[in-house]
């Protein structure tokens, strides 16, 4: 035990200022958490789907955890059901045989729900689309995310930074927000 | 010559790893399996190919390997109904590989006893087949629901347990369906193909160059492997040797790949067993890791730095002396949490007897990579078929017979350290030199090419046919994750269910480069 305390005391905290938000999604840090806490109470919570990606994208998913992201900091967290979760955080393409499961785990999402496409595959079909198809479709693939549900925010990258993913994260909420004052 | 059959014929392949391939007869396919097999050797792929523009049916290929090197056995198929014989007789692990084969090109294994569809869902329909040339995919299209008929378990207190495709964490999607008594698991049967995207296919629509950014992403934590054995695949059709440098800074980049996956997944376990601080601990080391790789190489995951006739990134001296510092430092700090790791009551009691494999079985089943090593199967890649710049490394191989989650994580542990001395011994040699690639531009007509390399998880094999024109034809890029997830079926019987998410994480098996 002393050995595991000596560690934590010397490894100090290792997390970093969040994200600068990018101009384009109009998000500021300081009005990031005000805006968390008034749309969604205390915490966004975020139910991730792989929806047919090569792992690239869960890398940098798992990164966005370690203690130097340490997204959980920001009162956002990874929870196990879609009943729990007010975003949808899917990469792709979407695999033909992971739709209909995309689309059920979307359908258990209670509203207001929120869906981050992440990565090139998620935007646009990504490397594994031909290129003569729109949205990157193939006798296996339904190509991107917004192909098979609504998409609010969508992280290009292969696989997209830490950084950015948080940056698309934030972004997502501060669409939330816009809509339901318009 | 690595095997001896009155029926075959062998001509050596070229290449980084001493390879064979021979065209076979029907007839002769299972006494070379036995014959491979009793020699202690083990079956490594197993794909087919449509081969109408050479005029013929189709084919099946098989990878062997004995300690002499890989041998590529090619069965030439008739046009109408093709078919082999079953061999997961001999070799327990090609029986997912030929219910795929199925699946994609319509060869069948006959007198096999599992005939049952593997990767196909129902994206298209029974009896159409996307590898094969004329698919036409929008006739094919099936709106079918899927059905898979797995094995009942049936008898009192018996209940089932359907766990996927979308698991509860941030995991990639596959189905597992317990039968358990209890807590405890009486069967463990797995269905996978939910991540199938059609790689295979879309491999024949690219060129040369862009078919290695394709292998890249074919499981994203492996990406160095599968590019190196794309490009080994593609030098040895070619008959071209990279530069010294870019052979040194191949191996550099496999063996950072191996660190951050054994980093990441050794933190992992601890979180799987309560102890947090462990999944802290090496997040962050792992992160300076892959921080390093973007700002020497440009990219975290070292994706696209190998292509075919060398690689794109160079390493500076300064780069150099970061890559020491950082290696003194992971050094270090694993050894400090290893010792914390080993000295943790809790934690031991949960690795140890957890998820075992037992030698026998392993060999059996023919357990490969690194889940191998700690059943005492002794195969390493960069060991038997040291390629360059491995030949002067002389790699000692991590093994370990408990086949339990403590083995795994034992082996884990030592190959970390061991990667960790081998990147030192590569910045020693990584002489200044004669450029980085040799460009390969196209490859020559009708070849076919095999390309192994030791990935962090196991033995990854890429295997390449070009046309008459010299353009991908085939291409079958082989994860070693389809000799190791039966395994995991076995590993986790008598283990109660909350014990399989460690169980799990201590293979951590591929779903991406498996369902391709």
């Amino acid at each position: 035990m002393y050995r595991i305390i000596k560690q934590i005391i010397k490894t100090g905290i290792k997390t970093e200022a969040s994200p600068q938000p990018d101009e384009a999604m109009r998000v500021i840090p300081q009005r990031l958490q005000q805006q968390i806490l008034e749309v969604f109470g205390r915490a966004l919570t975020i139910r991730h789907v792989d929806a047919g990606s090569c792992n690239g994208c869960e890398l940098e998913i798992h990164a966005i955890n370690n203690a130097y992201y340490n997204i959980n900091g920001l009162g956002i967290k990874f929870v196990a059901s879609p009943r729990h979760a007010d975003l949808l955080l899917v990469t792709g393409p979407v695999s033909r045989h992971m739709e209909v499961a995309l689309k059920r785990t979307y359908d258990a999402m209670p509203e207001p729900k929120l869906v981050v496409a992440v990565g090139d595959c998620g935007c646009n079909g990504g490397i594994f689309s031909p290129e003569n198809s729109l949205g990157g479709e193939s006798y296996a693939s339904c190509g991107k995310i917004a192909n098979v549900i609504p998409v609010d925010v969508a992280i290009p990258g292969c696989p997209p930074t830490p950084v950015a993913l948080m940056q698309g994260i934030l972004a997502a909420t501060s669409v939330c927000k816009k809509s339901e004052e318009t | 010559m690595p095997i001896k059959h009155p029926n075959l014929h062998l001509e050596p392949m070229n290449g980084a790893i001493p390879a064979w391939h021979g065209e076979i007869a029907d007839s002769d396919l299972l006494p070379i399996c036995q014959n491979v097999r009793d020699g202690g050797g083990r079956l490594v792929a197993l794909w087919g190919s449509d081969e109408h523009a050479q005029g013929n049916g189709f084919a099946l290929h098989v990878v062997l390997v004995n300690e002499t090197g890989l041998v590529c056995l090619s069965m030439a198929l008739p046009a109408e109904q093709p078919s082999h014989p079953d061999i997961s007789q001999i070799f327990p692990a090609a029986n997912r590989m030929q219910r795929t084969v199925y699946d994609l090109l319509g060869i069948y294994a006959h007198e096999g006893h599992d005939h049952r569809k593997w990767l196909r869902h129902a994206a298209w329909r029974s009896g159409s087949f996307p590898l094969r040339k004329d698919f036409d995919a929008a006739q094919s299209r099936s709106d079918d629901s899927d059905s898979y008929p797995f094995v009942q378990v049936e008898g009192q207190g018996v209940h089932e347990i359907p766990v996927g495709p979308v698991h509860a964490g941030v995991i990639e999607p596959g189905h597992f369906r317990f039968s358990i008594v209890g807590e405890k698991v009486l069967r463990l049967e797995q269905r996978f193909g939910y991540t199938h995207k059609g790689i295979e296919k879309r491999f024949e629509s690219l060129s040369l160059q862009q078919g290695a950014k394709l292998a890249g992403r074919v499981s994203g934590d492996s990406s160095v492997a599968y590019a190196w054995a794309y490009a080994m695949a593609a030098e040895s059709i070619a008959n071209v040797t990279p530069p010294d440098r870019a052979l040194w800074l191949r191996a550099l980049l496999l063996e950072r790949e191996r660190v951050a996956n054994h980093l990441g997944d050794l933190g992992y376990l601890g979180n799987d067993v309560a102890l947090s601080f462990g999944f802290v601990q090496f997040g962050i080391l792992k992160e300076q890791l892959l921080r390093n790789n973007a700002a020497l190489f440009g990219h975290r995951y070292l994706m696209d730095r190998i292509i075919p006739g060398g690689v794109t990134a160079d390493l500076s001296a300064e780069g150099k002396r970061v890559i020491e510092a950082e290696l003194a430092m992971l050094e270090r700090e694993v050894r400090l949490l290893r010792g914390i790791y080993d000295e943790h009551a809790g934690v031991q009691d949960r690795f140890i007897g957890a998820g075992r494999v037992e030698p026998k079985l392993a060999a059996q089943l023919g357990l490969c990579g690194l889940a191998g090593r700690a059943s005492a199967q002794a195969w390493d890649t960069r060991v038997q078929f040291p390629c360059a710049p491995y030949d002067k490394l002389d790699v000692q191989m991590a093994t370990y017979r408990n086949g339990d989650v403590a083995a795994r994580v034992i082996v884990r542990f030592d190959e970390l350290f061991e990667s960790l001395r081998l990147q030192r011994e590569i910045l020693v040699n990584l002489v200044q030199g004669d450029g980085l690639a040799i460009p390969l531009a196209k490859l020559p007509a009708n070849g076919l090419g095999i390309g192994m390399v030791e990935g962090w998880r196991g033995e990854v094999m890429v295997a390449i046919h070009t046309d008459a024109r010299g353009n991908l034809t085939r291409v079958h890029p082989h994860d070693p994750s389809w000799q190791n997830w039966p395994a995991l079926e076995h590993a986790a019987l008598g283990n109660i269910v909350p014990d399989f998410p460690l169980i799990n994480k201590s293979f951590n098996l591929s779903y991406s480069g498996h369902d391709l």
